[in-house]
């Protein structure tokens, strides 16, 4: 591990959070100390949070009626349910890429510039025109489409639909990424650039990242939290949470005995 | 035999013949054969082989008897009636159907006291509800009782081909039938077929609409010049009647058409705004109670019959205009474009609201979120990424209510008046294509002279207009369409 995590102080924060679809109890007090500069991978089985705790970190449960949150995060110190936080500003630091594609029904650029326009980060159409590429091939989805930016986004395929969200979301360039199963649907070498991507991105931010293969996690996070119908089993060291978990749940988990 | 006695006797046999396929495969089934097609298809195939043809014929037979056998009466007349003026032959024959009608009611005594004349002929008249305003002359008592023998015979000729047609059918599907016969394939194609003629029937309508109002049109045409209907800008249709000669202009469109422009873009301007405003407040800010009472209440709005808006118009909001605008140094006359195009306006709310407010809320959630997660506001989301998506579905929306107020004609005749004036001043009256084709139609006027066919040119007017209108929405459309699956 060539990363110092122990002593610095954590960029995200949860305490004791608890979330609920209406009756169903989808978080059970969950607390968790997420570091800067780092990448923490979030695993565990179909349907047990991880999903619902990673959108409670930059408030996307609020759109989500029947969901209601009781406990603490913090961001940077400062929790981010505060009624005087600016939510528009949070989700603006802290970017999310989806677990299911959702490029706007526009042109390929327009989805990468949308967040750019509505921020203001450009000063004229070159400098747009510059973040959008360059954002484009940080996803490394600019080859394909560098003839066709006009199309839309949705007429991409699923792989190339994930990578078009991936851009979108670092033309902001939040300081916190959360991104839901950004490799689900592609292929060995799609994923590979975007671990390269990841690595890279973590040199300066705050990174999570669901995901199902344990070789991912393995491979670009520093820190894993394993979830199991809703409580966290156990969060540490990626290291250490492969080769010496200390729950039987882990161990039965990454050894493929469940789940 | 009546025809629909015929067609429930065909329908009973189609059941019959279903039950007996549908046995006789089982029963091959049940000797251990393998069938291809389970037993309801074999069944269909029956009732279909047995009536499909019958019913085609007697379908047939019921659009065209009434023409075949016309002619034929038609045709046998005498020759004086023949060369008679078309007025008085059409008067003759409807005098033949009228008492054709009944003649089988009458026995041969009363036909003979009928030939014979005078009072006794009249009461015969009277007695059996004949409406005949005179004692029929003696060629169309021939012709009547002519007329009967062949409604009859001609009956029965066809029930029995039908029956005949429904054995042979019987026959050869009996024959046709085995364990390999594929009948779910031939009833599957037969079922595309009748999808097929449904479909079709909605577009020969139409034709036959758009066919019959062009030759009404065309037979206008030749006593006014098309451009002086199309460019004309004088509406005075009654003047022409009055003097001998149609002068050119007299039935000019333009005013006409520019009133029925004017309102529906006054309407418009009051609807689509206020519409859509309600229908992001209902779809993206309001909780669902509150959606669950604004939606139905702003509907009820659509429920309210138009002459009750007409007279809304005429007696609050008219004259609410002419003080208002009297105290503004206006001159709005009780009768104005303003004040039709708002009361419509108001009228077509709904249609806008409503419409667009299902369209926002299908728009996927995850598009919203997609636009929060990159730290847009909720209008700038609704702005740049809702409505974009909506769009098709809007102007669809819109488009509808459009097609509402070009063809409203209640309200304008109370709220802007029947004065054909052609004025780009909103406070003055003025007055659609829809009020005067009713206009035009009503009173006591002859069916063939240009007053009333110049009905069916507006109508025609109306037609292109919105064809028109469609056109331009699909362009736009497709031109701006956001497609999200
Ligand atoms: N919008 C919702 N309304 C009601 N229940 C929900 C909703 N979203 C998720 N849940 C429930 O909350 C639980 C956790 O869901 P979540 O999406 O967080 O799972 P996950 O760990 O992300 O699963 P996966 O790996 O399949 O994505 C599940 O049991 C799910 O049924
Ligand atoms: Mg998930």
């Amino acid at each position: 591990m060539d990363q110092k995590l122990a002593n610095s102080m954590p960029r995200i924060l949860a305490h004791d959070v608890n979330i609920y679809y209406g009756e169903k109890h989808a978080i059970k007090n969950l607390s968790v100390e997420i570091p800067d500069r780092a990448v923490s991978a979030f695993i565990g089985p179909s349907g047990c949070g991880k999903s619902t705790f990673l959108r409670s970190i930059n408030r996307m449960n609020d759109t989500i009626a029947s969901c209601r949150m009781t406990g603490e995060v913090l961001l940077d110190g400062k929790s981010i349910y505060a009624p005087d936080v600016d939510v528009v500003q949070l989700r603006s630091h802290v970017g999310m890429v989806f677990q299911k594609p959702n490029p706007f029904p526009k042109s390929i650029f327009e989805n990468v510039a949308y967040g750019p326009r509505i921020h203001g980060l450009a000063k004229n159409k070159t400098d747009l025109e510059e973040m959008v590429v360059n954002s484009l091939k940080k996803a490394s989805l600019f080859e394909e489409v560098k003839d066709r930016l006009n199309a839309s986004g949705t007429g991409l395929s699923g792989g190339q639909q994930q990578r078009l969200c991936i851009a979108r979301a670092i033309a902001v360039n939040p300081e916190v990424i959360l991104m839901d199963e950004p490799c689900s649907a592609l292929d060995p070498i799609a994923t590979a650039r975007i671990e390269e991507l990841i690595d890279e991105l973590k040199q300066n931010y705050c990174i999570i990242i669901v995901t199902h293969s344990m070789q991912q996690a393995a491979r670009v996070s520093q820190r894993t939290a394993f979830f199991h119908l809703g409580t966290l089993v156990e969060y540490g060291e990626t290291n250490d949470i492969f080769t010496s978990p200390k729950d039987k749940r882990t161990q039965d988990y990454i050894t493929g005995r469940f789940g | 035999m009546q025809s629909s006695h015929v067609f429930i006797v065909l329908l009973v046999l189609a059941i019959a013949a279903f039950v007996v396929g549908r046995v006789r495969v089982l029963q091959l089934r049940n000797a251990g054969q393998s069938v291809h097609s389970l037993p309801f298809y074999h069944g269909m195939y029956f009732a279909i082989c047995t009536s499909l043809l019958p019913i085609l014929v007697l379908g047939l037979w019921m659009v065209a008897s009434h023409y075949t056998i016309n002619s034929w009466v038609t045709s046998a007349l005498p020759q004086d009636i023949l060369a008679q003026s078309q007025g008085d032959r059409s008067l003759s024959i409807s005098m033949i159907d009228s008492l054709a009608e009944k003649s089988n009611m009458l026995s041969a005594s009363e036909i003979a006291t009928l030939r014979a004349g005078g009072d006794a002929a009249t009461t015969i008249l009277t007695q059996h509800n004949i409406g005949l305003s005179q004692n029929p002359e003696a060629f169309v008592i021939d012709a009547a009782l002519h007329k009967t023998a062949l409604v009859q015979s001609a009956a029965w000729i066809i029930s029995a081909l039908c029956l005949m047609l429904a054995m042979l059918g019987f026959y050869y599907a009996w024959r046709k039938q085995s364990e390999d016969l594929r009948t779910r394939n031939i009833v599957e194609e037969l079922f595309r077929y009748v999808l097929m003629a449904a479909s079709s029937i909605a577009i020969l309508t139409t034709a036959g609409i758009v066919l019959s109002v062009l030759s009404e049109s065309i037979a206008f045409f030749k006593s006014v010049p098309i451009a002086s209907f199309l460019f004309g800008t004088v509406w005075d249709p009654r003047f022409s009647a009055a003097g001998a000669e149609a002068s050119a202009g007299q039935f000019g469109l333009l005013p006409l058409l520019w009133g029925t422009f004017f309102i529906t873009i006054v309407a418009l301007a009051v609807a689509i705004p206020v519409g859509l405003t309600a229908a992001i407040y209902m779809s993206e800010y309001a909780s669902s109670k509150m959606r669950g009472f604004t939606k139905p209440a702003l509907e009820v709005l659509a429920g309210i019959p138009t002459i009750v808006y007409g007279f809304f118009a005429l007696t609050t909001f008219g004259p609410f205009l002419q003080s208002a605008g009297a105290k503004a140094g206006l001159d709005i006359s009780p009768n104005s474009v303003l004040s039709a195009g708002f009361v419509m306006g108001v009228m077509i709310i709904p249609f806008v609201s409503s419409l667009s407010d299902d369209i926002l809320s299908a728009v996927p959630n995850s598009l919203r979120e997609g636009s929060y997660g990159l730290g847009a506001t909720q209008s700038e989301t609704i702005k740049k990424v809702v409505l974009p998506a909506a769009l098709p579905g809007i102007v669809g929306a819109c488009l509808l209510a459009v097609s509402r107020a070009v063809g409203e004609t209640m309200i304008v005749v109370l709220a802007a008046g029947i004065a054909a004036n052609l004025t780009a001043n909103p406070f003055k009256p003025v007055t659609t294509i829809t009020v005067k084709i009713v206009s035009q139609l009503t009173g006591d006027l002859e069916f063939n002279s240009p007053q009333t066919l110049v009905a069916f040119a507006l109508g025609l007017t109306l037609f292109v207009f919105t064809l028109g209108l469609n056109v331009l929405a699909l362009h736009i459309v497709r031109k701006y369409r956001e497609q999200y699956e």
